[in-house]
């Protein structure tokens, strides 16, 4: 046998000498790697999840949204973002590639027997481009019928379900409240989130005219719910929101020591927001069940201890034979940290499979990394190393005729 | 090849420290076969522990092989217990979980690493190659000595030490086990120290070494 390799089998023969001891001890090391690993990959699916959800729905996405105006401590009201606001913007920012206005109303919806109320968003025609929508079927409507008013609508794919079931609604009328609308694209499902563009209606905001009047500031400007665009360059979205805070401060007269009447926010910095935030959830995940592993180390310097004692007169044996004390405390050494490998390496395996299974069930989809599992391995065999540090020492500086005399 | 001169040591015990040899001179040279007599707590033992590098003697000089050894690390120490010297021991002191070869294997493992080969040719030596794969339970007490034996000589040592090698057999097994270890000096001109209560054992020796009270009392050439 090689040389380097005869303190790893006589670790093997220590270890399977006694099979059902040794998985005992590991064991606490195999349900700590199993917990890190299984928690640590629902925090980075849950991350990778919301990040992919947030990016759907366009990374370059700024969303301007009214916010309450205070004097004084009373909050006026909300009416404070205008179509008139949306223009400057687009005229007086660089880096912006498209710009879109909404108002939304909630309006009563007739289809046959089905009657529903519904928030219905007038939108100019960039709104599709700007905010990354993708139709399942026909079109959107285009800039030609934004100039004309022309009463269509395009549906989230929720509300063409509730609508029209399963039958195809393209071409299919809907009266929306004082008027009638043509059904002319539906929206591709992009799944759950806050905002979903599953459950929208989307129709022309000068349609939306016809059947709402669209309220107006007292400087006459038309007011909208909300203001959305896309910057043409993501590293330059911090420098745009930046901009478009002051010009709306301005455009707004707003004095120095005055809140925002306005929220803005960017894709971009709610992307870093929710994965930081996510982050610092798995690591406390991920810190709890480290615990656990710490407990396992433990109980695996408890059982080294114990086996160190046990096998007094072996070492007394291998000191006659010629072990240096450097020796003995390397059989010891390897043999902690050979089982505490084996743990971690179980606990990869079974965190693993924890982790799919949780995958599985389809509530959360989870993710294990090539870091987590590395990390949970060799804080295992660290751990081996760490508490059987002692026992090993204690081991090696046995007097040899005592250990040789014990029973 | 051992020179020892006024060799005491001393245990400390609580406050009173208990003296167990008590100024030793010892000469033997390359190749003798020697056998240390003595009732028990003669101090026997203790100084086959000195001459086997297992303890540190309190006072004197020990040279094994020209070399003052009183003083050497802990390390050096077992490097010599590697490569020089064989232990026998009256309990076996063999390995439980290992099989025969195994046991033998381990007398190289810290002597330069193992080889099978050499571990089988020392099973062969003392007879037993047919029980190479047996573990020590499966063996009889004369098997067990005689896989010890094997695993003293395996590393071809100059010296060995046996510390009552026959105390815990039947005189058919201790016979057997006598004229393996006096073959042993004889074909190759082992240094063989024993420790033995038995006269019989005694007279194959050349030479007897006499203790009392941690002291040589006669030595009698045989």
């Amino acid at each position: 046998m090689k040389k380097w390799l005869e303190p790893f089998s006589t670790a093997w023969v220590g270890v399977a000498t006694h099979k059902l001891r040794s998985f005992l001890t590991i064991l606490g090391i195999v349900i700590g790697v199993a917990a890190v690993i299984a928690l640590m990959s629902i925090g980075r699916g849950a991350e990778a999840q919301i990040i992919s959800n947030i990016e759907s729905m366009g990374s370059g996405l700024v969303t301007i949204s009214p916010g309450a105006r205070t004097f004084g401590g009373v909050k006026s009201a909300v009416n404070t973002l205008t179509m008139e606001d949306g223009e400057a913007i687009a005229g007086q920012i660089d880096n912006i590639s498209a710009i879109s206005s909404s108002y939304s109303s909630s309006l009563q919806l007739v289809v046959g027997a089905q009657n529903m109320r519904a928030q219905v968003s007038g939108v100019t025609p960039e709104y599709m481009s700007v905010n990354n929508l993708e139709l399942a079927d026909g079109t959107f409507f285009a800039e030609y019928d934004y100039q004309r008013g022309v009463k269509v609508v395009v549906l989230g794919s929720n509300v063409k379900e509730t609508l029209f079931g399963d039958t195809n609604p393209i071409g299919q009328q809907i009266r929306m409240g004082k008027i009638i609308v043509r059904v002319i694209g539906i929206l591709e499902s992009k799944g759950a989130m806050w905002g979903s563009s599953d459950d929208a209606i989307y129709v022309p905001l000068t349609a939306m005219q016809q059947t709402v009047a669209q309220p107006r500031t007292a400087q006459g400007e038309r007011v909208v719910s909300s203001i959305s665009l896309t910057v043409s360059d993501e590293e330059q979205a911090d420098y745009v929101v930046t901009e478009i805070t002051s010009l709306l401060r301005t455009r707004h007269q707003l004095g120095p020591n005055v809140d925002d009447d306005f929220n803005i926010m960017s894709m971009e910095e709610l992307a870093e927001t929710v994965s930081e935030a996510i982050g610092t959830m798995t690591l406390l995940l991920g810190a709890i069940a480290a615990i656990s592993l710490l407990v396992g180390g433990i109980g695996v310097m408890n059982i080294m201890l114990v086996s160190v004692l046990e096998r007094t007169r072996e070492i007394g044996i291998r000191k006659a034979l010629g072990a240096r004390e450097r020796d003995i405390w390397t059989q010891f050494l390897i043999e902690a940290a050979f089982l505490t490998f084996a743990g971690g390496i179980i606990g990869v395996i079974v965190g693993w499979a924890v982790s799919y299974m949780v995958s599985a069930t389809g509530f959360i989809t989870t993710l294990v990394t090539a870091d987590i599992v590395i990390l949970a391995v060799s804080v295992s065999v660290g751990i081996g190393l760490f508490f059987g540090f002692y026992p090993a020492w204690n081991a090696s500086h046995l007097n040899p005729i005592e250990a040789l005399r014990s029973e | 090849m051992i020179r020892m001169q006024d060799i005491t040591k001393v245990y400390p015990m609580g406050n009173r420290d208990l003296t167990v040899l008590r100024g030793i001179n010892l000469n033997i040279a390359q190749g003798e076969l020697v056998a240390i007599m003595g009732p028990s707590g003669s101090g026997k033992s203790t100084l086959l522990n000195l001459i086997g590098c297992l303890d540190i003697l309190t006072s004197g000089s020990y040279y094994l092989d020209d070399r003052e050894v009183s003083r050497l690390s802990s390390g050096e120490l077992a490097a010599i217990r590697a490569h020089k010297i064989g232990f026998v021991f009256q309990t076996f002191n063999l390995l439980p979980r290992l099989s025969a070869l195994a046991n033998v294997e381990l007398g190289l493992r810290y002597a330069g690493g193992s080889d099978r080969k050499r571990a089988m040719e020392a099973l062969a030596k003392v007879g037993l190659s047919d029980r190479a794969n047996h573990r020590p339970t499966e063996l009889s007490g004369g098997e067990q000595q005689r896989v010890a034996i094997a695993r003293a000589l395996v590393k071809n040592p100059p010296l060995i030490l046996a510390d009552e090698p026959t105390g815990n057999l039947d005189s058919h097994s201790g016979a057997e086990v006598i004229s393996i270890l006096t073959s042993l000096h004889a074909e190759q001109g082992i240094t063989l120290l024993t420790i033995t209560h038995d006269t019989n054992i005694a007279h194959h020796c050349q030479r007897i070494i006499h203790l009392k009270d941690g002291q040589v009392v006669s030595e009698e050439r045989v």
